[in-house]
Formats: structure tokens, sequence, C-alpha cells
């Protein structure tokens, strides 16, 4: 049986993590390939880079990062932010890149997901799709430019477009709990596996052990993404898994 | 030297990056000079099956690892370069494999509750004695969706993803990994470090 995946993410600019990774053992919180190298030992299943580089030229250094890090670290890899093109894809694929992930640039030129699932494999391309609740309207819309932006596109009708499309992966932020600690949407989770059969990755709004817990118990999610509460030590993956274990949930 | 045939598959850089961390010095190349000359053939592959026996027959590599693998050269396939080794498969009509392996590849059936790809991280099961025993109850990372129909003497180890797939197989010195060995961490890496064991052992016997 299929694991359950367990997947840091990593914000990168210029080639190094910003933010900062407070590890035991780390000497330079900021270097990709020895923070890749600790999540590894920690039994992560996979990492997310993501690119919050502000400009084009910064971004060419993404490539070298993917090809430092795949050299010392095996483990899959995707990447995402600022991928606009199958050229840009193609670099970061020839690099050792996985995977990667696009957000603005789908929703803006949809056909480019159809376009990379056809050069590359529905296995390459991951769509990330922001999303909030939007009250009045009654469901989750959509929103492009890290969540700054909001579209007409609801959230659950768009992942349907981009899986028909080709994508093979959905990387779903829910921008209420992203960043809150109070769980995963597990209502966002449930509609989505209703409507989509490719693996969802659920991201945002982890902050306890219960809150892996119950993605994975309460929603067919097939990985739950994280930052801070890696980052900063307060959960190690090897305790998510145990308790994910003692659950009786899958893991590596 | 371990040549990984170049027949414009795609990624092989993490492969080179595995071997090299594991001491081993690789070389991609479609020279057959130097296929004939290696220590071991790397049989890399991500895509279709019909589109990369295509591209061997174009650089003419059919006749010649299928020459190779019968006078007893070590082969190991990867992922897609795995099912290449069988004898046919049904991804997009059928299609005719290399032969190195006996049986068919088909697709993994959807209506078994399971997703196809399957990608991920899945847990191995031993099925008979050999050199890649530590693979047992380990997991490793795929992505695929077809898998080999083989006779249980070929098959070392599976994984379950709805039906049992044939996760590492091997016929004397033809061996193949369904799994990407060098995306699987430490257990990926261990069984690359069998592989080249083996060829400097020049010990297929097991099997």
């Amino acid at each position: 049986m299929l694991a359950k995946r367990l997947i840091p993410c990593l914000d990168v600019a210029d080639g190094r993590v910003k933010k900062g990774v407070n590890f035991v053992h780390l000497t330079d919180v900021g270097d990709p390939v020895a923070i890749a190298a600790a999540y590894q030992a920690q039994g992560a299943d996979e990492l997310v880079f993501l690119d919050i580089s502000a400009t084009n030229e910064h971004r060419r250094t993404m490539a070298d990062l993917v090809e430092k890090v795949s050299a010392q670290v095996f483990m899959p890899l995707t990447i995402g932010g600022g991928i606009s093109s199958i050229d840009d894809m193609q670099r970061l694929l020839k690099a050792g890149a996985d995977k990667v992930a696009i957000n603005s640039a789908a929703v803006a030129t949809p056909s480019l997901i159809q376009a990379g699932a056809e050069k590359f494999g529905n296995q390459c391309m991951v769509v990330a799709i922001d999303t909030a609740w939007d009250e009045q309207a009654g469901r989750y819309r959509v929103y492009t430019h890290g969540g700054q932006q909001p579209t007409d596109l609801d959230a659950i009708d768009w992942a349907k477009q981009v899986v028909r499309l080709g994508a093979g992966e959905l990387l779903v932020t829910s921008m209420d709990r992203d960043g809150t600690k109070a769980g995963f949407d597990l209502q966002l989770y449930q509609q989505l596996g209703q409507a989509v059969t490719v693996p969802i990755i659920a991201s945002g709004g982890a902050g306890r052990l219960k809150d892996f817990v119950d993605v994975f118990k309460q929603s067919p999610v097939d990985g739950a993404l994280a930052a801070s509460v890696f980052h900063y030590g307060e959960l190690t993956i090897g305790q998510v898994k145990q308790a994910l274990k003692a659950e009786a949930v899958v893991v590596r | 030297m371990f040549a990984i045939v170049d027949y414009d598959t795609g990624n092989t850089r993490n492969l080179q990056q595995a071997f090299k961390a594991l001491q081993v010095s690789t070389e991609l190349t479609a020279d057959p000079k130097k296929l004939r000359a290696a220590d071991a053939i790397i049989l890399p592959g991500v895509g279709a099956f019909a589109a990369a026996m295509q591209a061997l027959t174009q650089r003419q590599l059919v006749p010649l690892l299928q020459q190779l693998g019968r006078q007893g050269k070590p082969i190991l396939g990867i992922c897609l370069g795995m099912q290449l080794l069988f004898e046919s498969s049904t991804e997009y009509g059928k299609h005719a494999g290399l032969g190195l392996l006996h049986g068919q590849v088909i697709e993994i059936p959807a209506d078994l509750g399971v997703k196809v790809p399957q990608m991920g991280w899945n847990e191995n099961d031993l099925q008979q004695s050999s050199p890649f025993a530590s693979i047992d109850h380990e997991y490793t990372y795929f992505v695929h969706s077809y898998y080999a129909m083989s006779p249980a003497s070929q098959v070392v180890a599976t994984v379950q993803h709805g039906v049992q797939v044939p996760s590492l197989v091997q016929r004397q010195n033809v061996i193949g990994m369904q799994f990407h060995p060098e995306k699987s961490g430490r257990v990926g890496l261990a069984q690359l470090a069998t592989f080249k064991e083996m060829v400097s052992a020049n010990d297929f016997s097991s099997n």
C-alpha cells in the first residue's frame, strides 16, 4: 500500500532558504543542501522548494539549487513559484527536479498544463491551488499571485478542469488556515477528494500532531505539506509519523 | 565504468548522481563500442513504452542490447527501462520489448480502488532469497501506470497496489527495478550498491 506522504516546504530566494530553519546541528540555516539532507534523515517523503525570488534573473539560480540538492539528497523534489513556461519546466526537470508546480500561470494560461503534461508526463505536472472559503458565495474561491489576487474560479471546478488538462497532482493550500496552526481544512479536502482522482496534497493549518492524523483519517489526501512546524522543530517528521502509525495510517 | 544508455529518455542526471554517491563512474552514451566495453549497462526510462522502443531502434541499439544481455553483460533497467526488458507491452497498442525477461507489461487496473499512476512510497515484500534481500519491508519510490506480469521465478520483490506489482526482477545478469532507486533514499542506494557488488564479483548465479 502506498504510504501517506509528509512534505516539508521551503521558501527559497536567490538560491538560499529564507526564513531559516532551526534544527539542531544545522550550522548554516539557509543552505538548501544541508536542510534537505536533514529532512531526508528525519524521514521526509518529499520536499517542495518554493521560489519566492522577485525577478526572473534571480529565478535562474533555482536550477543550480536543484542540481546541488539532487547531488546529495535522493528523494523526490517538487519546485514551484514563478514557473510560467515550458522552458522554465524543462530547465528545472533537467536539473533534477521530479515535479514542477504551477499556480498563477496555470490560471492565466490553462493550456500550459496540457503542454507540460504532453511533454513531460502527467506525473511531473503539479497544479498548486490557493483558495479561501467565500462565505457570501458559499464556495471556495481561487486566488493567484501568492494569494493576492482573487479570481472568479471555484476551487472544486478548477481542480476538475486542471486534472482534465493533465495535472497529475494537486497541491491545495487553504489560505484561511495557512499560518493559523488551527488544523487542515478538512471540508475542502473532502470536497476535492470527491471531485478528482489524482493525488491531493493538503497545505495550510498544520500545528499539532492531531492535525495530521485528522487530515489523513478524515479526508482522502495523499500527502500533507507543512513549513513552520517542521522548520522550527515544533514537530519532527518522526513524531508525526509515529502518531500516524498509532492511528493505523500507513507511513514509511 | 557503467554505461547509462543515452536515447533521449529525459532526465538521467539523478541516476548519475546516485552512482556517483556510490563511487561508480558512469557515462551517458549510445556508442556501441562503449556499451560493449562497459562493466554494466544501465537502461533508464521515463515516458511511454512505444516511444522508448522507437528511440532505441533509431539508434540501432535493440539488437546490441539483446546480444549483450544474452552474452551475460550485467544490465539494470530502471522504471520504464525495466519494462523495456520484457517481451512486450500493451501501452498504446501491443509493442515488442527487448525480450531479455519473460512476461508482458500491462496497465494497472484502475477499478481496484487504487490511484493510477502509482505515485509515492510503497513497501516491498521479498519473494525469494536474493542478494537484494535487504529490500524486504523497506519502502521505495514509484511513479508508473503499467506493471510487469512476470513469471514468479523472475520476481525478487513485489509491492501491493491493487495488484501485486513486481518491484524488483532478475533473470541471471538481467535485473529490473520498477521503483526509482535514485529517489528512494538510503534504501534505493543500497539496492544500487548491491548491483554494483554483483557486477564486481560477477555473481548473478542466485537467480
